[in-house]
């Protein structure tokens, strides 16, 4: 065996087969991820009312469960209103397999930071999550949020980024993307569907609070995910990770697309994946396969305006001009993929 | 108990609700046929075997490989392996090294001696094979595990007919052939060598043979009729071949001309560079693409310093020269004559143009059929006589080592339910894993390895082997390439990426089983199974 092939096999982290998938029977079990353990948590349980293929009841599942591992079971959730919140917990039953508490839409951070304060009091350990929608995050419960960013609070703040108000019927809120068709920004008219130059990117304004740790991941890429909320749990003060979770009816896609458009959100530049230090971004994520942000577009009725009649609308190559700038300011190509 | 406004059930989880309610279309786990089994005419469960493999299991997946094939070791030298030109890895980066992993196998079940575990039950039937080349000797080993008692009867002094007297060493070590040969005697086979069967129904009857197998092979050399002076020397290629066995070297000279362009032609023409010739020069009539060679094999000759003479044919042969004449293709890819002449300095000509069978054997069986000098079979191998089987070479089909076990595999289960007076239905096949079935996305980047081979100097003057074996971590890298197409490899997408937690990992080894009370049918699992063994199917509503 010569040095090269050796090189290239040492690169292989979980070997040929295995190495993006959620196990892999070739490998000790401490190497593969929360979600592979038959004694994983199922912090959301079945029976939940999210829709086929709901991006968000996934994401929840795979971050509160990492969570309940990283802390030995001692977990308490705080969620804002939104779908998560109502498709898990419509009273009498519930999907949540961890104290759980709903207060108000715009403030779980906040209700969060009493919780916090609450344990503190009481000599527990018990640590918190609180968890809400991109509406509830960044829109409502941004001011709350802030605060406890500011104040350094011990709660890791986890978004679950679906790009509209879901659960009241599809509107825009502030993390809705360009182009996109919502109930409040019809593919009408001369700009139809979302306008260019608005919303606003929470997880770079967390970056700009300097608190402990921000990051941003998918459902797409469930270690890489697992690895950040692990990271999370082991630092004290403020957190924020921002999920994307594709949201098949508010997006206009097939349930079984699900985690192929938030892989293709990342491969085409549209969703930066990073990590940040107290106020510095310590790493990103390389695409891999990069492609067209055509290709992730066209896959979704909110988009399907850009393509009627067989021609390309020219805000498609404003969109392209975004995740080139993306992949510019955070650095996306690059040769440690496998990393 | 009594409920509030609109509350319908009592406080509880979530788990009261069965969801499964909402679903209109089922995923169920399902096998596909890989697309390397699909092309193996030995009909290997290649995915299968390399399973064991890739988790450095090497008997269990000698033992796998050995249920279909009896010769690894030479398997994963002289075939063709059509399974790495179907293989859907090729799609990604290339295809797995399925043949080198083979020889890996059978290097090792050599080294380590082990051995095939024989029937513990006799059939008390008896079955004559004749002819010990690579399809007698498969289906003598198939009829031996299935309790038969076989003579193997071979006209030549040793085993594994063209793989002995036609590969030649540097491609095939005999150590390797005899080794493998040796173990399905081992299993109580009995061969009979020296010992050519003339008159197949006396044989049978003295015998007291149930069913016979025959696979005499293809041996006859075809000639051409090209006019030659005196003192030429024209030989055939397969008796050149055979006699390289023989104490006697054969004495080609030192400019060497063979005729044809099959394997055959490349094989002498390698061998005549070794024996010290200091030109081996083919002569083609057609051009490279059109060549029945594989281009490896082209490759490697050209490597050794043979030279190649297209679109020519042979028309005089002279002592010390031959006359060419040059071809041109015309539309239909035919090569026509141009009237124009060249002359070859040669000291030997060797044909090698194909080869017919010796059919002698079977003069007076009654309802036997032939076309074009072959032994026709029905799809059970069966000749037009009744419990008389045959195949390999002399049956119409491709001529390799790879097809020859193949039909010895299906005769012996063919006569094994002729001997029972039932017939033999094969197990109806998946459908094929096709790279449209995987998702991609899931599988590393991983290059092939190479196999090394013997420095050009070594190879003109000695038979060494030319190609080598993988080590361990370079087979057992090559095995874990494989995508594991149509088969459930226990990756843990499916029952990581539910959403609904619909999944139910059973254990290792085990696999998964859908809960079909909460799965909602949103297709999640089958768009993220990396290797297409989950199928959706429209729910019955
Ligand atoms: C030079 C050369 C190179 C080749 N290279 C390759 C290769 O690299 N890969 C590949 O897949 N294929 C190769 N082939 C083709 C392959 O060797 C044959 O297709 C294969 O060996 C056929 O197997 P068989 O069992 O039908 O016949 P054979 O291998 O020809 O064996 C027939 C046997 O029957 C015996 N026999 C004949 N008549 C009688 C009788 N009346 N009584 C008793 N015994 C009898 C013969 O002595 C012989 O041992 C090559 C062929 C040649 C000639
Ligand atoms: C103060 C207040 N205003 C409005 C609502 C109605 N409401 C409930 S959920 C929701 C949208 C939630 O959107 P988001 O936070 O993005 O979560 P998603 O449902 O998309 O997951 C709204 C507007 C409310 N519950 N409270
Ligand atoms: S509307 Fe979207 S976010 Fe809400 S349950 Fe359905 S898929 Fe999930
Ligand atoms: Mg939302």
């Amino acid at each position: 065996m010569d040095d090269s092939t050796l090189t290239q096999q040492q690169k292989l982290k979980y070997y040929q087969k295995g190495t993006f998938t959620v196990g892999n029977r070739l490998v000790a079990d401490e190497e593969r991820s929360v979600q592979a353990s038959a004694e994983r948590s199922n912090a959301l349980t079945s029976g939940h009312r999210a829709c086929q293929g709901c991006g968000e009841a996934l994401g929840a599942r795979y971050a509160i469960d990492a969570a309940m591992r990283a802390t030995g079971n001692d977990l308490i959730a705080v969620n804002a209103t939104g779908c998560l919140e109502v498709f898990t917990t419509p009273y009498p039953e519930t999907s949540w397999q961890l104290p759980w508490l709903h207060s108000l839409f715009g403030n779980a951070a906040a209700v969060a930071t009493g919780v916090a304060a609450a344990m503190r009091v009481k000599g527990k350990k018990t640590r918190v999550v609180a968890q809400g929608g991109d509406g509830g995050t960044t829109d409502i419960g941004f001011q709350c949020l802030s605060g406890m960013f500011e104040r350094n609070d011990d709660v890791l703040y986890i978004c679950y980024d679906n790009e509209g108000y879901m659960n009241t019927g599809v509107q825009r809120s502030s993390a809705t993307p360009p182009a996109a068709r919502t109930a409040t920004t019809p593919a009408l008219g001369p700009e139809p569907g979302n306008v260019f130059g608005t919303g606003k990117f929470v997880p770079k304004i967390a970056v700009a609070h300097g608190i402990p740790y921000v990051a941003t991941a998918t459902v797409a890429d469930l270690r890489d995910l697992e690895a950040k909320v692990i990271k999370a749990m082991g630092i004290t003060g403020a957190r924020y990770i921002q999920i994307n979770v594709p949201c098949p009816l508010g997006w206009g896609a097939p349930s079984y697309d699900t985690i192929k458009l938030a892989r293709l959100a990342v491969e085409c530049g549209l969703y930066p994946i990073f990590e940040a230090e107290h106020g510095r971004i310590t790493q990103s994520r390389k695409i891999r396969r990069q492609v067209p942000v055509r290709d992730y577009l066209i896959l979704q009725k909110r988009y399907a305006h850009l393509f009627r009649n067989g021609v390309d609308d020219p805000r498609v190559q404003r969109l392209q001009a975004i995740c080139d700038a993306h992949i510019e300011e955070y650095g996306l190509l690059g040769d440690d993929a496998e990393a | 108990m009594e409920h509030d406004f609109a509350i319908t059930l009592d406080v509880g989880t979530s788990l009261a609700n069965h969801t499964g309610t909402w679903r209109t279309f089922r995923p169920d786990y399902v096998h596909r046929l890989p697309p390397c089994n699909a092309a193996c005419p030995a009909g290997e469960d290649i995915q299968g075997w390399l399973s064991f493999a890739e988790a450095g299991e090497y008997e269990a997946a000698w033992r796998a490989l050995t249920k279909n094939n009896p010769l690894p070791a030479v398997m994963g030298r002289v075939c063709y392996h059509p399974c790495e030109t179907a293989c859907n890895r090729s799609q990604i980066d290339a295809a797995v090294g399925v043949n080198a992993v083979e020889r890996f196998l059978g290097d090792m079940a050599i080294a380590k001696g082990w051995a095939f575990a024989p029937p513990t039950q006799k059939s008390g039937k008896k079955v004559l094979v004749v002819g010990a080349g690579p399809a007698g000797l498969s289906a003598a080993y198939h009829l031996a595990m299935l309790g038969h008692e076989v003579t193997l009867r071979e006209a030549g002094p040793a085993p594994g007919g063209m793989m002995r007297f036609g590969i030649p060493k540097y491609r095939l070590p005999r150590d390797v052939l005899d080794a493998e040969v040796a173990r399905i005697a081992d299993l109580g086979v009995r061969i009979e060598y020296n010992s050519k069967v003339s008159d197949l129904q006396a044989t049978i009857k003295e015998g007291g043979f149930d069913a016979a197998f025959l696979a005499v092979g293809a041996h006859i050399a075809k000639r051409a009729y090209i006019p030659a002076g005196e003192a030429t020397k024209i030989l055939d290629a397969v008796q050149v071949l055979a006699s390289m066995e023989g104490a006697e070297k054969p004495l080609l000279g030192r400019r060497v001309v063979v005729y044809g362009g099959g394997n055959t032609a490349l094989d002498v023409a390698r061998t005549a560079k070794r024996l010290g010739a200091e030109e081996a020069i083919i002569v083609y009539r057609r051009t490279r693409e059109k060549m029945p060679a594989h281009d490896f094999e082209l490759e490697e000759a050209l490597e050794e310093g043979v030279m190649m003479k297209w679109l020519s044919t042979i028309k005089h042969v002279d002592a010390g020269a031959i006359t060419v004449e040059k071809m041109k293709l015309d539309e239909a890819g035919f090569p026509q004559p141009t009237g124009e002449f060249e002359t070859l300095e040669a000291d030997s000509v060797v044909l090698a143009l194909g080869q017919d069978v010796d059919l002698s054997l079977l003069d007076g069986v009654p309802g036997l059929e032939f076309s074009d000098g072959l032994v026709k079979v029905g799809p059970d191998m069966m000749t037009g006589a009744k419990g008389i089987f045959a195949g390999g070479d002399m049956a119409p089909s491709e001529r390799t080592v790879t097809v020859a076990v193949g039909h010895g595999k299906k005769a012996a289960r063919h006569i094994d339910a002729f001997l029972r007076g039932e017939t033999y239905a094969p197990p109806p096949k998946h459908e094929l894993a096709s790279f449209e079935n995987l998702n991609p996305w899931y599988y590393g980047e991983a290059p092939q390895t190479l196999r090394p081979t013997l420095e050009i100097a070594r190879r003109s003057s000695t038979f060494e082997e030319v190609v080598k074996g993988l080590d361990e971590s370079n087979a057992l890298y090559e095995a874990r390439r494989c995508l594991s197409c149509g088969n459930c490899f226990e990756c843990d997408n499916c029952y990581g990426v539910c959403p609904d937690n619909a999944v139910i990992k059973l254990g290792a080894g085990k696999g998964f089983k859908f809960n079909y009370d909460f799965c909602k049918g949103c297709g999640v699992c089958e768009a993220e199974c990396p290797c297409g063994a989950i199928a959706m199917a429209p729910e019955e509503i």
